[in-house]
Formats: C-alpha cells, sequence, structure tokens
C-alpha cells in the first residue's frame, strides 16, 4: 500500500492544525480558558473567503478576509471576556461556548443555512504539482513551510518585543504581571489578534483544499487542534506545532490504512490517553496546587 | 511498652520542588497535650501538617497514629487525605476553607457524612431517616455548644471573621477527631480575640478529651495555652520543649531575629 | 414566626399545587389536543431536555465537574432504547443492510405478552428507559476512572471528546449489525401522550431533587464549594465525583432515551457537541445549582424555538412582516443573542441556586403579628 500521498498530505493538514492550535494555546496560557469559539472564527475566516473572493479581486480578497478574522476575534474577547475577568473560570467556558453557539447561529442566519461552495480558488497555490511522484496542489507543499516560518516569527516576536514580553509575565503570574503595571488589557487583545491572525491564514490554507464552507466546518479542524494544543502541552507554542504535526500526520495515515471512520476519534483517544498519563503533554510544565 | 503518644514523625522529609520543605523532621503528641508548632514564615510548618494530613506524600520518613504506621516510604503508604482523616485526625485551615454557599449548620452536618453507614439509594430515598436525625441532633448539639446555634440558618461566609474560625473547628470536631491540627487559628485575631481562643482551645481539649497539634505565629497563645513547643527553622528542627524552655534557647531567638523581624 | 415544621409543609403544599396543576393541564391537552399538534410536541420535546438539563445540573452545578460529554451519554441512551424495543416484525426492514440485525427481540414486546398489548408495552418502554440509563451509567462508570482525575477544563475536553469517540463509533459500519451503521433507526414505540413523559420527567427531577437535599447531595456541594476542604472533612473524592458522574449519565441515558421516542428516529449523526452546549446554556440561564431553572428554561426554551418564536423565520413575527429579516435562522439567532446577554450580564441564571419551594420564606413580618395573636 503507497501511504505517501497521506503522509504528504498529513505534515500539511498538520501545518494548518497548528496554526488553529498556537491560538488556543496562546490564550489558555495567559487566561486559562479554552477558547471554544475559536473553531468558529476560523469557519467565519472561510466564509469571508469565500464572499471575497468571489466578488473582490484577490489583492483586496484577501488581506479583508485577514482583517475581518482579526476584528472579530478582537471583538469576542473585548465583549465576551473581557467583563468576566474576575469571574471564576466556569463563567469564562461557558461565555467561550455561549460565542460558539452565537457564531453559529449568527453565520446560519446570514449564509441562508447552505454550505457556500470554494469557486474562485486562491490562484498559484491551488495550482496542481507533482512531488514524489504524487499530484497535489501547490498549497500542500506550502502550508507546513508558511506555518513552520510564521511560527518562528511569532516566537521571536514574543522573545524579542515588549509586548512579547507582557505575554510572557502574563502566562507566568497574572497577578503579578498586572502588578508590575503591564497593560493587562493590552496584552490580552493582542493575544486574541495573533491567534485569529493566524486562523485566518489556516483558513485561507484549508479550505483551498475543500469544495465547501459550512457553518460546521470549523469544528472538527478546531477540536483537533485543540488537542495537539493539549498534546504538546498546552501553553507552549513549540509543543502546539509539534502536536498539531502528529496528529495531521497519524490522522491522514489512519485514513491511508482504510479506517478514515475513526481519524477524528483516533485524536480523542490519544487526548485521553495523554491526559489521563501526562496531564501537562509534551512540553508542558508541571504545577503543584497549593493548600 | 506502648508510649501514650498518639501522633509520632519520624524523620519525615519532603521536597517540593527542588525545595527541601520539611528535613528530617521528629516529634511527637501524647494524649491531653497541646503542641505547638512554631517557627519563622516559610519554615516548614505548613508542609509539615500536609504530610500528616496526606495532602502531600513525604519523600521520606514514616508517620505513625496511635503507633501505627499510617503513611511511610518504605513500605510505601500513602492515604488520601480523607482516609488520614478518618482515621481521627481533624484539621482547619491557614486560610478559612469553608462551604461558602452552604449555611452555617450544613457545614458542620456535612462533615458528618464520611461516617454515616447509609449508601446514595438509601440516603435518597429517605430509607435511613434515623440516621439522618442522629446526625442533625449531633449537629445541633455541637454548634450550641460552641455558642453558633444562634447562626445555624446564616450563609457560613456572612459569620464575622472570629466565629468562621470557630465554625471551621466546630466542623474539625464534627467529625469526630482523636486529635486536631489547627493551622494558624488567631490569624488575623487581636490579642482579645486571641486569648478567647486560646482557653477556647484548652476547654476544646478538656471537653473532647482531645490532643491539639498548632500551628501558631501569635506567640502569648503558644507560650500561654501549649504544653510544649517545637521550633523548626528552614524544615528542620531546632528546639523543642516546654515553654520556658524554648524561650530561654538561643537557637531559636537567633532564628526569629535572625530571619524574620516583624515577629 | 413559622417553625421548621409549619415553613416545610408549607413549602410542600406549594409544590404538590404545582405539580398538580402541570399534571392536570397535561391530561387536559392530551385529552383536548391531537397528538401531532405543536402544543403537544413543545410539552414532549421540553420534558426531554428538562430531563437531560437537571441531570448535567447534578454534574456541573451540584458538583462542580465541568463535564461536556452529555450528548454521548444521550446517544448511547437513545440507542439502546431503539435497539431494544423496535418490534421484531420491523427489523428486517430497520436493518435492511445487516439482515435484520442481531438482536432480534423487543422488550415492549416481551411484557405486551406478559401484561398484555397496552399497559404490558408501555411497562416494557419504561424498563428499556431505564436500561438506557444503566447502559449509559455503566458506560459512565468506566470512562470515569481515567477521566475524573482530570481537572475543570482537562475534564471538559476529554468528556467532549468522549462524546465525539462514541458519536464516531456507533456509525461504524462493522457495529452495523447492532447499531444499524450510518443509517437510521426507527419504528419504536413512543408514548402518545405527553402526560407520559411529564410524569418520567417528574419522576426524574423528584429522584434528583431528594439526591440534592440527602447526605450525599451536601458532600456533592461541598465537593464544589472547596475540594480540599472536602477531603480533609473525610468526603472521598474519587468515590464521590464518580457517583455524581454515573448517576448524572444515568439521566441523561433516559434523556437520551426519551429524545429519542420523541424524534421517532435515531442518528449518530445528529448528537455533536452543540447539543451539549445547548443543554448546557440552559442549565446556565435557569441557574446552576437549580433543578426549578433548568425544568423552567427548558421548556421556556422549547416553547420558544419549536413554537412561538417559529414566525422569526417565516417572515411575519407579531403581526410585522419582514421576509427579508425574518428568514431562516433569525429565530436562532435571536435567541442565542438573549443566552449571551444573561450569560455576560445575569451569571447567576434565572433561580440563581433557588429551589421552587424558596418562594415560601420566613417572613419577619408575619412573625410579629403572630407574636402579638400570643
Amino acid at each position: 500500500m503507497n501511504l505517501v500521498p497521506f503522509l504528504i498530505s498529513g505534515v500539511s493538514i498538520g501545518g494548518q492544525y497548528a496554526l488553529i492550535a498556537v491560538g488556543y494555546t496562546l490564550v489558555y496560557g495567559i487566561l486559562r480558558l479554552i477558547n471554544f469559539a475559536h473553531s468558529d472564527v476560523f469557519m467565519v475566516a472561510g466564509l469571508v473567503m469565500v464572499y471575497m473572493t468571489t466578488s473582490l479581486p484577490m489583492q483586496y480578497a484577501l488581506p479583508i478576509v485577514v482583517v475581518a478574522t482579526v476584528a472579530l476575534g478582537f471583538i469576542i474577547e473585548r465583549v465576551a471576556y473581557k467583563p468576566l475577568r474576575t469571574a471564576p473560570r466556569m463563567s469564562l467556558m461557558i461565555s467561550a461556548i455561549g460565542v460558539s453557539y452565537l457564531i453559529q447561529n449568527l453565520a446560519y442566519y446570514l449564509t441562508g443555512g447552505l454550505a457556500k461552495p470554494v469557486t474562485n480558488l486562491i490562484p498559484w497555490i491551488s495550482d496542481t504539482i507533482t512531488i514524489f511522484g504524487q499530484v497535489t496542489k501547490r498549497v500542500t507543499v506550502i502550508t507546513p513551510i508558511l506555518t513552520v516560518l510564521i511560527v518562528i516569527g511569532l516566537v521571536a516576536l514574543i522573545k524579542n518585543t515588549k509586548i512579547g514580553l507582557g505575554m510572557r509575565a502574563a502566562a507566568r503570574d497574572f497577578e503579578a504581571a498586572q502588578l508590575m503595571g503591564i497593560k493587562i488589557n493590552g496584552v490580552i487583545s493582542f493575544t486574541f489578534i495573533v491567534g485569529s491572525f493566524l486562523a485566518s491564514i489556516g483558513a485561507m490554507l484549508y479550505f483551498t483544499n475543500f469544495p465547501s464552507v459550512a457553518i460546521g466546518s470549523g469544528g472538527m479542524p478546531g477540536l483537533n487542534a485543540f488537542v495537539a494544543a493539549v498534546f504538546g502541552g498546552i501553553g507552549s507554542i513549540p509543543g502546539a506545532v509539534v502536536g498539531a504535526f502528529i496528529i495531521g500526520i497519524c490522522q491522514e495515515l489512519i485514513k491511508g490504512l482504510g479506517a478514515s471512520a475513526f481519524s477524528d476519534a483516533f485524536t480523542f483517544v490519544l487526548l485521553i490517553i495523554i491526559l489521563c498519563v501526562k496531564p501537562t503533554g509534551l512540553f508542558g510544565e508541571k504545577t503543584i496546587d497549593k493548600v | 511498652m506502648l508510649s501514650d503518644n498518639i501522633l509520632r514523625l519520624e524523620h519525615v522529609t519532603m521536597q517540593l520542588g527542588g525545595v527541601v520543605a520539611v528535613n528530617d523532621l521528629s516529634l511527637e503528641v501524647n494524649q491531653g497535650e497541646i503542641v505547638a508548632l512554631i517557627g519563622p514564615n516559610g519554615a516548614g510548618k505548613t508542609t509539615a501538617f500536609n504530610c500528616i494530613t496526606g495532602v502531600y506524600q513525604p519523600t521520606e520518613g514514616k508517620i505513625l497514629f496511635e503507633n501505627n504506621a499510617y503513611i511511610s516510604t518504605s513500605p510505601v503508604i500513602d492515604p488520601t487525605p480523607d482516609e488520614v482523616t478518618k482515621m481521627g485526625i481533624a484539621r482547619t485551615f491557614q486560610n478559612i476553607r469553608l462551604w461558602k454557599s452552604m449555611s452555617v449548620f450544613d457545614n458542620v452536618l456535612t462533615a458528618k457524612h464520611m461516617h454515616a453507614k447509609h449508601n446514595v439509594f438509601s440516603a435518597t430515598f429517605r430509607l435511613s431517616h434515623a440516621e439522618e436525625k442522629r446526625m442533625r441532633e449531633e449537629t445541633a448539639e455541637l454548634l450550641k455548644e460552641q455558642d453558633l446555634l444562634q447562626y445555624k440558618d446564616d450563609l457560613a461566609t456572612s459569620l464575622p471573621y472570629g466565629l468562621q474560625r470557630r465554625l471551621e473547628i466546630a466542623r474539625a470536631l464534627a467529625t469526630d477527631p482523636k486529635l486536631l491540627l489547627l493551622d494558624e487559628p488567631a490569624a488575623g485575631m487581636n490579642p482579645q480575640e486571641t486569648r478567647e481562643l486560646g482557653e477556647f482551645i484548652v476547654q476544646i481539649k478538656e471537653q473532647h478529651h482531645l490532643p491539639v497539634l498548632m500551628i501558631e505565629h501569635h506567640m502569648d497563645l503558644v507560650m500561654q495555652f501549649s504544653d510544649r513547643i517545637y521550633v523548626i527553622d528552614f524544615g528542620r528542627l531546632i528546639a523543642s520543649g516546654t515553654p520556658s524552655e524554648v524561650q530561654a534557647n538561643q537557637k531559636v531567638i537567633d532564628a526569629y531575629l535572625g530571619v524574620s523581624d516583624n515577629e | 414566626m413559622l417553625t421548621d415544621k409549619q415553613l416545610r409543609r408549607k413549602q410542600f403544599i406549594l409544590v404538590l399545587a404545582v405539580c398538580l396543576v402541570v399534571l392536570a393541564g397535561a391530561i387536559i391537552l392530551d385529552a383536548t389536543l391531537p397528538s401531532y399538534h405543536i402544543i403537544i410536541k413543545v410539552i414532549k420535546k421540553g420534558a426531554v431536555y428538562a430531563t437531560v438539563a437537571v441531570s448535567m445540573n447534578l454534574l456541573n452545578g451540584f458538583t462542580g465537574l465541568f463535564s461536556l460529554g452529555q450528548a454521548g451519554f444521550m446517544l448511547l441512551g437513545a440507542y439502546t432504547y431503539a435497539i431494544f424495543s423496535i418490534p421484531v416484525a420491523q427489523r428486517a426492514g430497520v436493518y435492511m443492510y445487516y439482515d435484520g440485525g442481531i438482536v432480534q427481540f423487543s422488550i415492549p414486546e416481551f411484557f405486551a405478552g406478559i401484561f398484555g398489548e397496552s399497559f404490558g408495552t408501555g411497562f416494557g418502554m419504561i424498563v428499556t428507559l431505564i436500561l438506557a440509563g444503566v447502559i449509559a451509567g455503566l458506560i459512565a462508570l468506566l470512562i470515569g476512572l481515567p477521566v475524573l482525575r482530570l481537572k475543570s477544563d482537562y475534564l471538559a475536553i476529554a468528556t467532549l471528546g468522549f462524546a465525539e469517540i462514541v458519536r464516531a463509533l456507533f456509525q461504524w459500519a462493522k457495529l452495523g449489525p447492532l447499531t444499524n451503521g450510518s443509517n437510521l433507526l426507527r419504528a419504536y414505540p413512543d408514548f402518545k401522550h405527553c402526560t407520559a413523559y411529564i410524569l418520567i420527567t417528574a419522576a426524574v427531577v423528584a429522584i434528583m431533587f431528594l439526591l440534592v437535599n440527602s447526605s450525599y447531595g451536601r458532600a456533592f456541594k461541598a465537593i464544589r464549594d472547596d475540594e480540599v476542604a472536602a477531603e480533609a472533612m473525610g468526603i472521598n473524592l474519587a468515590k464521590h465525583k464518580r457517583l455524581s458522574f454515573v448517576i448524572s449519565s444515568f439521566f441523561a441515558g433516559v434523556g437520551g432515551g426519551m429524545l429519542a421516542m420523541y424524534m421517532g428516529t435515531v442518528q449518530a449523526l445528529s448528537f455533536k457537541s452543540a447539543m451539549t452546549y445547548e443543554i448546557l446554556l440552559l442549565v446556565v440561564i435557569g441557574g446552576i445549582g437549580s433543578l426549578t431553572g433548568s425544568v423552567f428554561t427548558s421548556f421556556v426554551y422549547v416553547a420558544a424555538v419549536e413554537w412561538l418564536l417559529r414566525g422569526l423565520d417565516s417572515g411575519k413575527f407579531l403581526g410585522i412582516s419582514a421576509p427579508g429579516i425574518f428568514k431562516n435562522g433569525f429565530r436562532m439567532a435571536i435567541v442565542s443573542i438573549l443566552i449571551m446577554v444573561v450569560v455576560l450580564f445575569f451569571s447567576k441564571g434565572i433561580f440563581g441556586d433557588k429551589e421552587l419551594h424558596d418562594l415560601v420564606k420566613k417572613q419577619p413580618k408575619k412573625a410579629k403579628e403572630v407574636k402579638k395573636n400570643a
């Protein structure tokens, strides 16, 4: 059996998961919140892409996708999470679920509930090429390279800039960072902006390979990416990326072995195993509860 | 020959994330005693409590209750905190940990849950009515004894601070302990309240025939009301004895004057 | 002042009165309306949602375990009910791709053979619903062993993952002889009258009420309020969390079985995480820790979405005709905005942690009058 095409698409899907997973891991690192709405932001990016590319030339359409997605991420944080800064964590998680529910229902209303076909593909990246004797789209090859480059850029940003320092401080000790004069709201907004930006890139790459975008399209890639973030050790950017590639490749290989019904279930089996064996994931730090 | 100590720590060491919080600590509490464990901030007192109550498993050493080792590293005996409580060691917390959505009455009543013989079926369908009635009567009695009965329907967290402390002790007593551990019972109290608390502790000891081990910072309380004192610093035992012996100990004076100047 | 005993009697009378009014209403509606009438449908679906919401409240509200596996347990219940209650004669048709399936008996038919057609079938359906709960509870027992050791959000994501695994598993072609693969299960019996649904839900709520007000219920609340203190007071965390998880899943399974009845067909595909989210939001809006809130909100929500707000989707609402705005999906968009408003600004929900009987209180005003009279 030839598994090479599945390996290639696995690496590609892994890259797309990584771009979503970083958004989860950044937010979790700072707010300790599973941002359930993140997969819906990803879905919205896909929808906006479909609408924009069919009505505007590419050079305008793509930046608009990015800007709209970033704006959505920013607004969600300001409206649904910021007012709950001092509330129990459960309230925050419930709010995230509420936002997810709201976005899906709004998207259903605005799109009429039908899956939107991806008709105007982004040129160049959707051309077919041949690699290792396999015919595939160029996006398959570009995705992992682009992902790695973006993540390296992100890590450099966090290491070397003032806002990056703020993010690291807030992730380490939220209250202390606040006391040290770090403008925590700015840092959190920036985190959501970065996460949504990556999700918009991920959506453009991901949906290029799909015939259509539907209301539920964000769900499975979102959950897979979240599992990748947990698997890698939530809060850790390299962890999220490594986890995403591992999950992407494993899923595609499972499909290659003829058990496609279980490619998503596999993710969750992996999740439950890792949570039970090493809850902090591959790269996560261990914490001790204070009594 | 059996000694009459109720609790004995033998060479207990506890490492927390690379820090040795408790270092080779040995101590004992005898029947009828009030024993104090004192030391500067960060000396490892609460960590020692957490070892005794099963929250942490010590990295080395063993702990005996009524001359039976219930926590040890070889062979490994690692009970959960509820098992330790069931055995007869009850505790309070440094930062009060009452159940905040429950009434004063329910806080104490719930501590009686573990000794009840009902199962979830008989409790749900009220087949063990007599048991519930007994638990409620005992709770009312305990609250009356602690002068808290008038507040029984109030939310536990709506009580004034001093009464919350007292309620936490009442809740610990509701587990029918054989040994009571108090973690800084006088924290945040003024001298008047502290003295009343001391008398209260003595009263509990006599009424319930209950030995007490407490961590405390208020020296007046410790010196006036405890029978024996253990002093630790950097996790290590530096002195022990009666209040007057400890007061005269040069190491103790050094530790308190040298390490922290707010004592 | 009212003594505790008088107070309790007054509260009991209030609750009993409300229950009797609801029951009488259901019986009258059943007698006057055809079973396909929207009001009967709303009551049936409301009862299903109330059952599941109450079960979720036990876990998330009273025990403080943030679990998102409800859809998975409902699926288990729904399939159990369907698989064991399809009449034998119908199985060849339902399991047409799997030679009639491997289960070749029907519990309601079995009891119909013993107790007669009408009573026996109904009795058998109840037995099958209980079996649905038992299966869900057993699976919860297994999955709970590893999963319940996890802390808050990890527990949430692991249970969510569990539900997805169950969903994939039940669509697997190799399990087809049992689950009919990705095809529908249908042709199983349903209660014609909404009174039956009301009675089942009332029984579930009553049991839940007794549980949360028992010694075990207090232990659950202690765990929710402060896990460390609960453990230090001798409450075995593992045991009590498992207990709450299994009981909650049992009733989610019963609710899933009721949902199967109500819908008439079952397909694993439809038990998505969105279903769990929907129920969770109902629990939150009703008030986390209030059974009354869960029940009340379930009925109001179902009535609004399935009936009262229908116009928002079909062009005309409250006499206003605006087909451009009132089109497909507008109803749910409005409802989800309302939900967000409650989540953000009324985080305690409608009932907070109060119950129906708390409407009767010890009133200081009355106390004075009593003293005067005496």
